[in-house]
């Protein structure tokens, strides 16, 4: 039920000092729109790198040649070496706990001449030979057609799947690439898929500038024999990916005849240990976060607290009054607290909705002015986190309150009924 | 009703302890207009707050209505203070934040009655006290007698079996005062105990039996003839 007599004398105490309450209640209110803001930012900043790895299988290691710097077994240092289809058997043979192999391969790019012809369109693109494994290691969204599969690998078939970017520079917007043919170094190739980047930023669009064929067929129309660019592996689930790594080095190593303490001539990146890295720095941030949100709603709730021990000598006298004609301590005590949880849960509250109301405004403005950063994305404010915030800023009200609460009731009635 | 057997009571200030009331038996029976009069610093004001459970004392005993009030916990005695006294004070205390009705009507709030039903008893104490009309007004709306009628009104709202009063008409002038004071010989008559503070020998005229302290001692206790 309603107490109306509560919530009068709590609207008679706080309007006694309006500036007061006001001061009061806004150092709540900036304790907890600065923790929500501050989360919300923090979640921004982590959903923009993440997405920078798309659908990465975060337990996957890639691994290169680079060049000797160790003689070894009459070979001189400084030697360069290619990694070949061997390997690949040998590998798949030898390392246990691979779940995906996918050897990749490749050519153009960037920076090269243009490559890729269609009538009177031409461009320059990344071309990868690729196994399918790396749609499931690094994966794309397939928008059209499919990817590469075992078939076209052993059939060395002449298939493409292009991204958005050379569909846009090849074909006009109203025309189906799908099975049309372009042209790669002289050979015809028939487009089989399209697909677009899960990554966002820079990242994304670099991939949607590639062109995707079976790793055999590129192979043979690059004239690149036996050889393999790079290894591409991912380890299973409960299993880590250094181990594999660890592994496939040693063996690449005897295979290719490398000193087994020369580190520098098999280049690898691990991404479990990067991400890791960044989930670690993450936590980090999201600490102290938490710790400089929480000292600061601290600093708020401490400043109702020495209110309230404010309000309640002020008030003496009428305390004193009410123990006389009945009013148990219990009464007494529930009246300051309650007063205590209204100042702090409300001003949180409208700390609360301001702060994730300018979040979801930034998140917007984002989405409209379609900002796609590497760093900045979709900053959020979790509803737990909310509710979770409310729950805290009740209970610390109720803290808040308490010791003011005991002062009132300590003094005997007849003491605080002849204050002044 | 109220039963005092060598009641002790002492202020302790820093180092100093001050003997106010030195051993008082008093026996004061269901149904008594009685004044306590003495000169300044008698320890009337302290016999009174005492009675009203709004202190404790040091030794002796106090009885009301039969059961021994010490060692109580504020519980219980906010409880004792809410059904058995009721309280009129030289300076009304009334909560400067409430109307004049719901003044009267707070004892009755902490009985937790509903708002409806002790608006409306409050109602009918103030009808009786004359200032039905003034209601709705806020205290510092209110002269000193009028705040006086929403005080007794306030006291005698939850029944108690006793009204202690503080030099009641100690802010009020002469017509004002005898208004008063008619005003508790028609509740005492009631059955309510009444025991009224004062220094003015017209109001203890009024009463029935008159106590006079010294010193922290019953120097007389005489029984009126009215
Ligand atoms: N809270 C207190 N602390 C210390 N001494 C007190 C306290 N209250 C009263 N006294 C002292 O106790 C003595 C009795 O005080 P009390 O108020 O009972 O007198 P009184 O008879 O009511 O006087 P008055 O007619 O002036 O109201 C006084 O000397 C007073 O100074
Ligand atoms: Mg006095």
């Amino acid at each position: 039920m309603f107490d109306t007599d509560k919530w009068q004398e709590i609207y008679y105490s706080l309007k006694q000092n309006k500036l007061r309450s006001f001061l009061t209640a806004f150092g709540v209110f900036w304790g907890i729109f600065m923790l929500i803001v501050m989360l919300g930012s923090g979640n921004g900043l982590q959903n923009g790198v993440t997405q920078g790895f798309g659908d990465f299988a975060t337990n996957s290691v890639f691994i290169w040649t680079q060049r000797t710097t160790v003689e070894y077994k009459g070979f001189p240092k400084g030697r360069f070496f290619n990694y070949n289809n061997a390997d690949i058997t040998a590998i798949q043979k030898n390392i246990k706990n691979i779940r995906y192999l996918a050897p990749r391969l490749r050519a153009g790019g960037f920076g090269g001449g243009d490559n890729v012809i269609r009538g009177l369109n031409s461009g320059a693109f990344q071309i990868s030979g690729d196994y399918p494994a790396m749609n499931l290691i690094d994966p794309i969204n397939i928008d059209k057609g499919r990817f590469i599969n075992d078939i076209d690998i052993e059939q060395k078939r002449k298939i493409v799947i292009i991204g958005t970017r050379v569909q846009e520079a090849l074909f006009e917007p109203d025309e189906d690439p799908m099975g049309e043919y372009i042209r790669i170094q002289g050979v015809y190739f028939k487009v089989a898929g399209i697909f677009s980047s899960k990554k966002s930023g820079e990242q994304g669009d670099r991939e949607n500038q590639g062109i995707y064929m079976p790793f055999t067929t590129l192979q043979k129309t690059y004239n690149y024999g036996d050889i393999v660019g790079f290894f591409a592996i991912t380890a299973y689930d409960n299993v880590s990916v250094s181990k594999v790594e660890e592994e496939t080095i040693k063996l690449l190593k005897q295979r290719h005849l490398i000193a087994p303490e020369d580190d520098q001539a098999i280049g690898h990146f691990n991404v479990e240990k990067e991400f890791k890295q960044m989930k670690g720095v993450f936590l980090g941030i999201d600490g102290l976060i938490w710790l400089v949100g929480i000292g600061t709603l601290l600093a708020g709730v401490i400043g109702v607290s020495n209110i309230m021990l404010v309000i309640v000598k002020e008030r003496t006298k009428e305390i004193g009054i009410q123990r006389a004609i009945g009013a148990t301590p219990v009464k007494i005590m529930s009246q300051i607290i309650t007063e205590s949880i209204f100042i702090t849960a409300f001003a949180g509250y409208i700390g609360l909705v301001i702060g994730t109301g300018l979040i979801e405004l930034v998140s917007f403005a984002l989405i409209k002015f379609e900002v796609d950063s590497n760093m900045f994305r979709n900053p959020e404010v979790d509803f737990q986190v909310a509710v979770t915030a409310l729950l805290i800023l009740v209970i610390s009200g109720a803290f808040a309150g308490f010791i003011p609460a005991k002062r009132a009731v300590s003094i005997k009635p007849i003491d605080a009924l002849r204050s002044e | 009703m109220i039963e005092l057997k060598g009641l002790h009571k002492s202020y302790i200030t820093g180092n100093n302890k001050l003997h106010v009331l030195k051993g008082l038996d008093l026996i004061i029976e269901q149904g008594e207009l009685v004044s306590v009069m003495g000169s300044s610093g008698s320890g009337k004001s302290t016999l009174l707050n005492v009675l009203g459970i709004l202190d404790s004392y040091d030794n002796g005993s106090y009885k009301l209505n039969n059961t021994l009030m010490s060692n109580l916990t504020e519980k219980k005695a906010a409880h004792f203070r809410n059904n058995m006294i009721g309280f009129v004070f030289q300076s009304f205390n009334l909560i400067s934040f409430k109307n004049a009705m719901e003044n009267v009507a707070l004892p009755l709030y902490y009985q937790r009655v509903g708002r409806k039903t002790r608006n409306k008893i409050a109602m009918e104490y103030l009808d009786k006290m004359g200032i039905k009309d003034w209601a709705e007004h806020m205290p510092n709306e209110l002269s000193g007698g009028q705040k006086q009628r929403v005080a007794i009104a306030r006291a005698m709202i939850s029944k108690p079996k006793v009204i202690l009063a503080d030099e009641p008409t100690g802010a009020l002038d002469s017509t004002t005062s005898l208004e008063v004071m008619d005003l508790f010989r028609e509740i005492n008559k009631s059955g309510i105990t009444m025991i009224i503070v004062t220094h003015e020998r017209d109001i203890s005229e009024k009463t029935n039996r008159i106590i006079q302290l010294k010193d922290g001692i019953i120097e007389s206790d005489l029984i009126s003839k009215n």
